[in-house]
C-alpha cells in the first residue's frame, strides 16, 4: 500500500517535473513558430504594410483574390513544381546509385563518404555563386572546355538564356543535393539484414534479382523517408534562385515571389496570403505523401 | 579460379573509376573556386587550369573591414544558436525521453509538424514579432529565427537518444534523492557526448549557411552574417564583376565547413540519419 502510494507521488512529481523542463522549449517554439504563423494567416485578411504593421483594416479575402489573378504568382506555383519534382526525382536516382557504389566493401569508401558530404555542408549561396562563375558565359570554364572540344563556337549564355536557366538550376541543386539522398539512403542500406543476400547467393539468385525483389523493397521506406525530407525542402527552395538568377520569372520560386510582395513591395496583406498559401500548399502535400506512404507510424514512432 | 580473380579485380577496377568520376564531379568546383581565388587582376579571366598562388584578392577582402565584421558576425550567431538550442533541447529531451506523462505524444508531434514549417509561411509574423522584442537589425534577430529550424531537430534526435539509454543508473539516482537537474547534469550529460556532437554540429552548419532570415531581418551591412555579405557582392557593371573577390570571400566560408565535415563525418551524418531513419 505505503508504496503504491510512494510510487503515484513519485509519479505525479516526475510528471510536474517534465513539464518544468519543457517549458522554456514550449515558449520558445510558440513565439518563433506557432504565434508568427498566425499572425501571417491574420494578415492575410488584412490591408497591412510593412512599415506599420499595428495599423490594419480587415479586408476579407481581398488578398487571396489578388493574388489568384497574378499570373506571376501561378508561374511561380509551376516553376515550383517542376523544380521539385524533377530535381527531387534525379536526386532520388542518382542518390542510390552512389549509394549502391559506396555500400561495396572496399577501401577508400569512408574518405568517398566524407568528400560526398562536402558539397551538401557549404552555403548555397557559395554553391550558386560557385557554378555562377563556372557558367559565365564569356569567361566560364564550362563553355571554354565545350570551345576546346568543338561542340560550340560562341558561349552559351547559361543562365541568361530562359529556356535554359531551369535547367540549370535544377542540375546545380542536383549537384548541391545529392550527397544528403546518398547519406540518407546509405544509411538505409546498411540496416539490411545481411543473412537474406547470403541465402540468395547460395540460391544462386542473380545479383540484378537480388537488388529488385530484394533491396528494393527492403529499402523503399528510407527512400520514402528521405523524399519527403528533399520534398520538404525543395518546396520552400529560395536562395539557389535567388543568387543564381535574380528577377527571372523563369525560375522565380513562390517563396521568392511571397517575399518580393512582402519586403521590396511593403504589401503585408498579399505577401502574408501568398506565405499563407505556401503554407497549406506545402502542408496538402505532406499529409497526402504520408498518408501514401504509410509514414505515419515510421516517423512518429520514436 | 584465375578467371574469378581477374573478374573480382575488374569489379572493383570499376568500382574504383566510378569513384573518381563522383569525386571528380563533386571535388571539381571546389578546386575551380580555390583556383580561381588565386589568380590575381585580370588573370582570372584566362581559362587556365593551375593557379598562380597570387594573395590579392585575399588581401582585399580581408582588409576590407565589412567582410571581417560578416564572419564575425557568422561566428556569434551560430554559435550562440548552438548554445542555446542546445540547452533547451536536453532539457526538453529529459522530460520526453525519460519521464512517462499525459500529453507526451501530442507534445512530440508539434515538434515535428513546427519542424516542417516552411520559413517562408512565418516571414511577415517573425518579422513583427523581432520588431516587437527589439531585435530588428540585431544579431539577436537571427539567434532567435534559427530556433525555429534547430530546436524540433534537436530535441527529436536528443530524445531518441536520451530514451535508448540504460535505465537502472537514473532509478538509483532517483533513490538517492537527487535532483532532476542534477540527474541530467552529472549522468545523461556525460553519456551524450556523440549525440550532442551530431546536432550541435549540424545546428551550426545550418545557422552558418542560413540566408533567408538573414538576408530579412537584417538591415545594414555591418551586421549582415556572410552567405548574405557573397550574395550581395557586386560590381559597378556586369563587366566589372568582382569573381575574384567572391571566389576568395567563398573560398574563406568553406574552409571551416570542409574541415568539420572531414573531421565529424561521422557524426554528421548520425545526426542526419538519426531523425529519419530511427523508427
Amino acid at each position: 500500500m505505503a508504496r503504491g502510494v510512494m510510487r503515484i507521488g513519485l509519479n505525479a512529481t516526475r510528471a510536474r517535473t517534465a513539464w518544468l523542463f519543457l517549458v522554456p522549449s514550449l515558449v520558445v517554439l510558440f513565439a518563433v513558430a506557432l504565434w508568427p504563423l498566425g499572425r501571417t494567416f491574420l494578415f492575410s485578411f488584412t490591408d497591412a504594410f510593412l512599415t506599420e504593421p499595428d495599423i490594419y483594416g480587415y479586408v476579407g479575402f481581398e488578398n487571396y483574390f489578388t493574388l489568384f489573378e497574378d499570373p506571376l504568382w501561378w508561374q511561380s506555383v509551376r516553376n515550383t513544381l517542376f523544380f521539385t519534382v524533377i530535381s527531387v526525382s534525379i536526386e532520388t536516382a542518382l542518390g542510390l546509385a552512389i549509394a549502391l557504389l559506396l555500400n561495396a566493401h572496399i577501401s577508400g569508401r569512408g574518405l568517398m563518404r566524407a568528400v560526398i558530404l562536402i558539397p551538401w555542408s557549404i552555403p548555397v549561396v557559395v554553391s550558386a555563386r560557385m557554378w555562377q562563375w563556372m557558367l559565365h558565359d564569356q569567361f566560364g570554364i564550362l563553355n571554354h572546355v565545350l570551345k576546346l572540344m568543338g561542340f560550340i563556337d560562341n558561349g552559351i549564355a547559361w543562365t541568361a538564356n530562359p529556356n535554359l536557366v531551369m535547367p540549370v538550376i535544377i542540375a546545380v541543386d542536383v549537384w548541391i543535393t545529392t550527397p544528403f539522398m546518398v547519406l540518407l539512403i546509405l544509411a538505409g542500406l546498411q540496416m539490411l539484414p545481411k543473412s537474406i543476400y547470403e541465402a540468395a547467393s547460395i540460391d544462386g539468385v542473380s545479383e540484378w534479382r537480388q537488388f529488385t525483389a530484394l533491396t528494393l523493397p527492403l529499402l523503399a521506406p528510407s527512400i520514402a523517408v528521405a523524399v519527403l525530407f528533399r520534398l520538404l525542402d525543395a518546396l520552400r527552395m529560395f536562395d539557389l534562385s535567388f543568387v543564381l538568377s535574380s528577377n527571372s520569372d523563369d525560375t522565380k520560386t513562390v517563396s521568392i515571389y511571397a517575399r518580393e510582395v512582402l519586403v521590396n513591395f511593403q504589401d503585408m496583406g498579399v505577401g502574408s496570403a501568398a506565405s499563407a498559401a505556401i503554407f497549406l500548399m506545402i502542408a496538402i502535400v505532406t499529409a497526402v505523401y504520408v498518408t501514401v506512404f504509410r509514414l505515419n507510424r515510421r516517423l512518429l514512432g520514436v | 579460379m584465375v578467371r574469378s580473380t581477374t573478374n573480382r579485380r575488374l569489379h572493383r577496377l570499376a568500382i574504383y573509376a566510378l569513384f573518381s568520376v563522383v569525386a571528380l564531379y563533386t571535388l571539381f568546383p571546389f578546386y575551380w573556386m580555390i583556383a580561381s581565388s588565386l589568380k590575381s587582376g585580370q588573370a582570372i579571366f584566362d581559362v587556365t587550369f593551375l593557379p598562380d598562388l597570387k594573395f590579392n584578392n585575399y588581401e582585399a577582402i580581408l582588409s576590407d573591414g565589412v567582410f571581417l565584421r560578416s564572419l564575425m558576425n557568422s561566428l556569434i550567431v551560430a554559435a550562440s544558436v548552438v548554445a542555446l538550442s542546445l540547452g533547451l533541447a536536453i532539457a526538453a529531451a529529459y522530460a520526453l525521453g525519460r519521464i512517462e506523462f499525459r500529453g507526451r505524444s501530442p507534445i512530440m508531434f508539434l515538434f515535428l509538424a513546427v519542424s516542417m514549417f516552411p520559413q517562408i509561411a512565418l516571414l511577415s509574423g517573425l518579422f513583427e514579432m523581432i520588431r516587437w522584442l527589439g531585435l530588428y537589425n540585431t544579431l539577436g534577430s537571427l539567434i532567435f529565427a534559427y530556433m525555429i529550424f534547430t530546436l524540433p531537430f534537436n530535441i527529436w534526435v536528443l530524445t531518441t537518444f536520451m530514451r535508448n539509454l540504460p535505465r537502472q543508473i537514473e532509478e538509483a539516482a532517483i533513490m538517492d534523492g537527487c535532483s532532476p537537474l542534477r540527474i541530467v547534469r552529472c549522468i545523461f550529460l556525460p553519456m551524450m557526448g556523440p549525440a550532442l556532437i551530431s546536432t550541435g554540429l549540424l545546428a551550426f552548419i545550418a545557422s552558418w549557411n542560413e540566408f533567408l532570415f538573414a538576408l530579412t531581418f537584417i538591415l545594414t551591412d555591418e551586421n549582415r552574417t556572410v552567405p548574405v555579405a557573397i550574395a550581395l557582392i557586386s560590381g559597378s557593371s556586369r563587366y566589372e564583376f568582382p569573381y575574384g573577390a567572391i571566389m576568395a570571400a567563398s573560398t574563406i566560408v568553406t574552409v571551416p565547413l570542409i574541415v568539420l565535415a572531414l573531421l565529424f563525418q561521422k557524426y554528421i551524418v548520425s545526426g542526419l540519419t538519426a531523425g529519419a531513419v530511427k523508427g
